[in-house]
């Protein structure tokens, strides 16, 4: 596989004010890659994720999107340059309804795209079913499936995923992770995760990082990902 | 008859304090409850509305056009303030406060010095007619009307617009907006435009049955105030609400002990209110719904 580079991270250090957190993340993801970053709680899994997308900022390094460098971008501007962010604890807007919620993420792609809302009911059959109920009144896997719907709608390039399983049934866990495959599969839509349930991990990630004190410090290819024990090495040391 | 007559008299003066109190409150309750900030400058923006209308109506073009030149003037001024003022204290609501009366003292002795103490009016159009003993102004009906459309106008573009639905997601959780796309700096440009131009409609409508002075932007502050603060942060739960509520309570005292008692009593109305319901009509609505 000799796939083009997506996302290309020098050297990131960043943080929240003046507490540093990433301390020079290296790492690359290919075009249609489904990566996961894993590692202990605290590490700054999700503070990487927030300085790609530009919720937060970058204090030094660079970030690049298919070679286009990200950092001096806000982050609605990232977001249109297709990479569908999914927050930790979904984040969904609570008083809207669940169209309401999907039709916000028309925004990264800028416009509406014709059948779109018919393929994330398509993927997600309960968001059909909720349609008109207030996304903040569901439970947290069928908000999972919204957030994640929501990023559908703007056709992204790459789609960030932070902690998907977090306070998520485990059966809606194995669902989501079979959806992310399929669309992966289906439309080579590039899917960067971070997690630390196992099962999650083994069912989607083709590649995966090990983040620990800030930095990328080993990288496992799918072989290395059969081995469980050495996973949950990972994520207890 | 007589009956009747009175009965009219009384929806006459209730549809008058409601259209008042909705016209004078919308825009700075949409400023509020979509943005959080608590904008003392919202009289400055009525006032804006009313001179400028004034003046395009000296022009000698027709009323309705200068009241939406009116409205239009005072939503770009509020997008310059929203710009230059408002957007670096975001996250000191307390300092914009400070911010927004600075603006309202600057604009009403600015205009006092500029403009001087009066400015000749345009007159109340459409005459009057009578129902029983008493003779009605027909403009004040049209407020009424102008009321209820506004109210509206406001429901269908927070609800079926694609701004509408960008605004409400922004002001429920904005980081998210913005990471999925959503130019929120542009939204709360455009919001607080909104509502400076409610404000400057407001006051368009209401110049023709006013004096025009650099102070009257406090007439209205104080009824917008009194609303916003019973209705809570939303705009249909609250406001409309919130001005069925206090229009009726100054009818009544009005018609009762006239005009001083109706003022009286709307204001204490409010504070039995901040102690019964301190989040207002819609915190009240919104929390049992959640």
């Amino acid at each position: 596989m000799h796939r083009d580079v997506l996302l290309d991270v020098i050297g990131l250090h960043g943080g929240y004010g003046g507490k540093p957190v990433l301390q020079g993340v290296d790492f690359r993801v290919r075009e249609g890659e489904i990566a996961a970053v894993i590692g202990r709680n605290g590490v700054g899994k999700s503070t990487l994720m927030r300085t790609l997308i530009g919720l937060l900022p970058t204090a030094r390094g660079s970030i690049n999107l298919r070679g286009r460098p990200l950092d001096a971008i806000s982050a609605h501007k990232r977001a249109r340059h297709g990479i569908g962010y999914v927050p930790q604890g979904r984040d969904v807007f609570p008083r809207m309804t669940v169209v309401e919620n999907l039709l916000v993420g028309e925004s990264i792609a800028g416009r509406s795209i014709p059948g779109r809302l018919e393929e994330v009911f398509g993927y997600f059959p309960i968001l059909r079913e909720r349609a008109d109920q207030r996304a903040g009144t569901m439970s947290g896997g069928q908000q999972q499936q919204l957030a994640i719907g929501r990023v559908l709608m703007g056709d992204p390039s790459v789609i960030l995923l932070d902690e998907p399983s977090e306070g998520i049934q485990p059966n809606i866990v194995q669902d989501i992770a079979r959806i992310m495959v399929e669309l992966n599969r289906k439309t080579g839509v590039t899917v960067i995760f971070v997690e630390q349930n196992i099962d999650m991990i083994r069912a989607m990630a083709q590649r995966c990082y090990v983040m620990d004190k800030g930095r990328i410090v080993a990288e496992l290819d799918r072989d290395a990902l059969s081995d469980r024990a050495r996973i949950r090495q990972y994520l207890s040391v | 008859m007589e009956f009747l007559y009175a009965i009219f008299s009384f929806l006459y003066q209730f549809g008058d304090a409601f259209a008042f109190l909705v016209l004078s409150a919308c825009g700075l309750a949409v400023i509020f409850g979509m943005m959080g900030v608590i904008n003392l400058a919202h009289g400055e923006f009525i006032l804006c509305g009313a001179y400028v209308s004034t003046s395009v109506a000296h022009m000698g073009l027709p009323l309705p056009v200068a009241i939406a030149a009116g409205s239009l003037a005072a939503g770009i001024a509020g997008m310059i303030v929203e710009l230059v003022v408002i957007r670096p204290l975001y996250k000191r609501p307390l300092d914009t406060i400070v911010a927004t009366w600075g603006i309202s003292m600057i604009v009403t002795q600015g205009t006092l010095i500029v403009l001087g103490t009066t400015m000749a009016g345009s007159g109340t159009p459409l005459g009057s007619f009578v129902v029983g003993d008493y003779s009605y102004s027909t403009y004040r009906v049209v407020l009424m009307g102008m009321a209820l459309a506004t109210l509206a106008a406001l429901w269908l573009m927070f609800t079926k617009t694609r701004f509408g639905i960008l605004a409400r997601a922004t002001i429920q959780v904005p980081h998210v907006a913005e990471a999925l796309g959503v130019n929120t700096n542009l939204v709360y440009s455009l919001t607080f435009g909104l509502g400076a131009a409610l404000a400057g409609l407001a006051g368009g409508l209401y110049a023709p049955t006013m004096t025009l002075v650099p102070t009257m932007g406090a007439a209205f502050m104080v009824e917008a105030f009194v609303t916003v603060v019973v209705g809570g942060a939303d705009i249909f739960l609250g406001t409309a609400p919130a001005a069925v509520v206090l229009g009726l309570i100054k009818a009544t005292l009005t018609s009762w002990q006239g005009q001083l008692a109706g003022q009286i009593g709307m204001l204490i109305a409010v504070i039995i209110v901040i102690r019964i319901l301190p989040r207002g009509i819609s915190g009240k609505i919104l929390k049992e719904r959640a």
